[in-house]
């Protein structure tokens, strides 16, 4: 009798230790299918961009390129050597540098400055600043770029990399706020408290306690903004046109442009020439990416 | 003075960025709701109109077909977001090998740009050279997929381009959930006898209320603002089939020079957001003052 019930919980155990290998094989292949899903495209970037435009016509999507063939690349960065017409990525891919870099730079510095004084320098109605500032970061720009074009207009920027600068540096301030304000919430008041009874001063306790211990926000600050300001294109486009266009609207033209026969394998060099940046960025530091992303992906 | 330097320098050093924004986000907003209000063409006229563009605007077929393709996109573009997304935070939390490979590879596109993924996108997607010919090529004779082209079928087109980008955030989102769940809460309910899919729909998927609220404010938020993806993939073609709000807006400003109604434009797309997006801070604010 003992004999029966113990076989038939054995033969129970065996049949679940099926199904659960059966649902482990489901699960992996569903993440599988998944993951081709969504490096499908990155692939096929990748090799078409390798390839000549012979052997495109040829094969399909997914065939493998007969050699490495680095020509649309070179095209692609420095163009083809003659005058007009010949458009290329390195001007517009210096022109996103020279952008990217003042632009993370100041709008991190004052967002550290204001999420210090929201803080540990709590006046009256901060909380209202507070939401002052963090509404900015879910407006429409839409509902800005007529004004903003105007303005850059009357200052004489319009059309330069110092128009974008400014941009992208004011319409940073509320995510760079909120990241610095939510970090600097969490580390304790009483370390401030105490330096300024030591007589510290605001800009002293600011440098000798916040800032050695703001390292990762720092990163995700500037992880954030280098992607997003890299990969804007509604600012470049309505703000910049001709030679001080930045890489994105720059690429955009190249593939829009319908002088000659279409060369999809200079248009995916280039597609990937303006997305490698941020690619290695996200590679190289994907927990502070993602970190970024959690806490600040209302922006578009 | 020094001492009163030294009391306000906090607020001194909050100032830039209260200016900055004031005036570029609340002054440019009500600049913008002002010029709605006047019959401005090229140049801004300071002379008020009444509320003529809000009624070309509504009256304008390309407008209309604006908003209709925004809540088709919308309502696609979350629920296959949201899906996918809950569909892989769940099985990647099944203790998964490899996971952080898994994991990069779903989320890499939020770091590209959506001209870089509509470029490559439009590439696929081409009936000539892309998708269709491998299929054909594979000996599915018959097979056509032109979506890119056909009017009826283009927007969907930037639902899959759009996907492609943002379900792995939402991924990111829900795992993130899911592993802040204490495990105290999933043992005690094996024990009582429940399975894992009862555990994940009846105790876990209810926990991510917040969850479910956050991805659907900011995927209405990507939706609502979608304007790089649709230029590089359609250009809002073919014809105008493609046009959504944003497009709309910056085509009538910048091509058209109809700035009064662009504004317009503009303010109707502010209010949609502003729906969304006020009740989410204030709930935002409640649960943070709750703590």
């Amino acid at each position: 009798m003992q004999d029966k019930t113990h076989s038939s919980y054995k033969q129970l155990e065996q049949k679940s230790k099926y199904t659960n290998m059966f649902l482990r094989w489901f699960l992996y292949f569903v993440l599988v299918i998944f993951a081709l899903y969504f490096i499908f495209p990155l692939y096929v970037m990748v090799v078409t961009s390798l390839k000549t435009m012979e052997e495109i016509r040829q094969g399909t999507l997914l065939t493998w390129p007969n050699g490495l063939n680095f020509d649309s690349w070179l095209v692609a960065w420095g163009g083809r050597g003659y005058g007009a017409g010949d458009t290329f990525l390195k001007p517009y891919f210096w022109n996103s540098i020279k952008m990217v870099v003042p632009a993370v730079f100041f709008s991190t510095f004052i967002g550290a400055m204001a999420g210090y004084v929201l803080t540990k320098w709590r006046f009256k109605g901060d909380k209202w600043v507070f939401l002052f500032l963090l509404f900015g970061c879910f407006i429409p720009y839409q509902a800005i770029l007529l004004p903003m074009a105007r303005t850059l207009g009357v200052l004489g920027i319009s059309n330069s990399v110092i128009g974008l600068v400014l941009v992208h540096t004011v319409y940073g301030i509320p995510f760079t706020t909120l990241f610095f304000r939510n970090f600097y919430v969490s580390i304790p008041s009483e370390l401030v408290k105490a330096a300024r009874i030591d007589g510290a001063g605001f800009f002293k306790i600011f440098f000798k306690i916040l800032l050695p211990v703001s390292t990762p926000i720092i990163v995700v600050t500037i992880i954030w903004q280098f992607t997003q300001i890299w990969n804007d294109f509604l600012f470049g486009s309505t703000f910049s046109f001709g030679e001080a266009a930045p890489i994105q609207v720059a690429l955009n033209n190249m593939v829009l442009s319908s002088t000659s026969v279409k060369e999809y394998n200079v248009d995916m060099a280039s597609a990937i020439i303006a997305g490698i940046p941020t690619l290695i960025v996200y590679v190289l530091a994907g927990k502070y990416f993602i970190r970024g992303l959690t806490s600040g992906a209302v922006k578009g | 003075m020094l001492k009163w330097l030294e009391k306000n320098l906090p607020k001194i050093v909050m100032a830039p960025a209260v200016g900055l924004i004031g005036w570029f986000v609340y002054g440019f907003v009500l600049w913008t709701l002002y010029i709605s209000f006047t019959n401005s063409k090229i140049l801004p006229k300071y002379e008020l109109w009444g509320v003529g563009q809000y009624v070309k605007l509504w009256g304008s077929r390309k407008w209309l077909i604006a908003v209709d393709n925004l809540l088709i996109f919308t309502a696609l573009f979350l629920i296959f977001c949201i899906v996918i997304g809950i569909i892989l935070a769940i099985f990647l939390d099944q203790k998964i090998r490899a996971e952080g490979v898994l994991r990069t590879i779903y989320l890499y596109p939020m770091a590209l740009s959506f001209i870089v993924t509509g470029t490559a996108w439009k590439w696929i997607l081409n009936p000539t050279l892309g998708i269709q010919k491998m299929f054909i090529d594979w000996g599915f004779e018959n097979f056509t997929f032109d979506w890119l082209v056909n009017r009826e079928m283009a927007i969907y087109t930037i639902v899959i381009a759009g996907v492609w980008q943002s379900a792995g955030f939402v991924m990111a989102l829900f795992l993130a959930g899911l592993r802040s769940v204490e495990d105290e809460i999933i043992k005690a309910a094996k024990i009582d006898g429940a399975n894992l899919f009862t555990v994940y729909w009846k105790i876990l998927l209810p926990m991510m209320r917040p969850v479910f609220f956050t991805s659907f404010v900011i995927l209405v938020h990507i939706s609502i603002k979608s304007y790089d993806l649709i230029v590089a993939l359609t250009q809002g073609g073919p014809g105008i089939s493609t046009t959504m709000p944003a497009l709309y807006m910056t085509q009538t400003a910048f091509h058209k020079s109809q700035v009064g109604l662009s504004a317009a434009s503009a303010m109707m797309m502010f209010m949609a957001v502003a729906a969304v997006i006020i009740p989410y801070l204030y709930s935002e604010l409640r649960r943070e003052n709750a703590r």
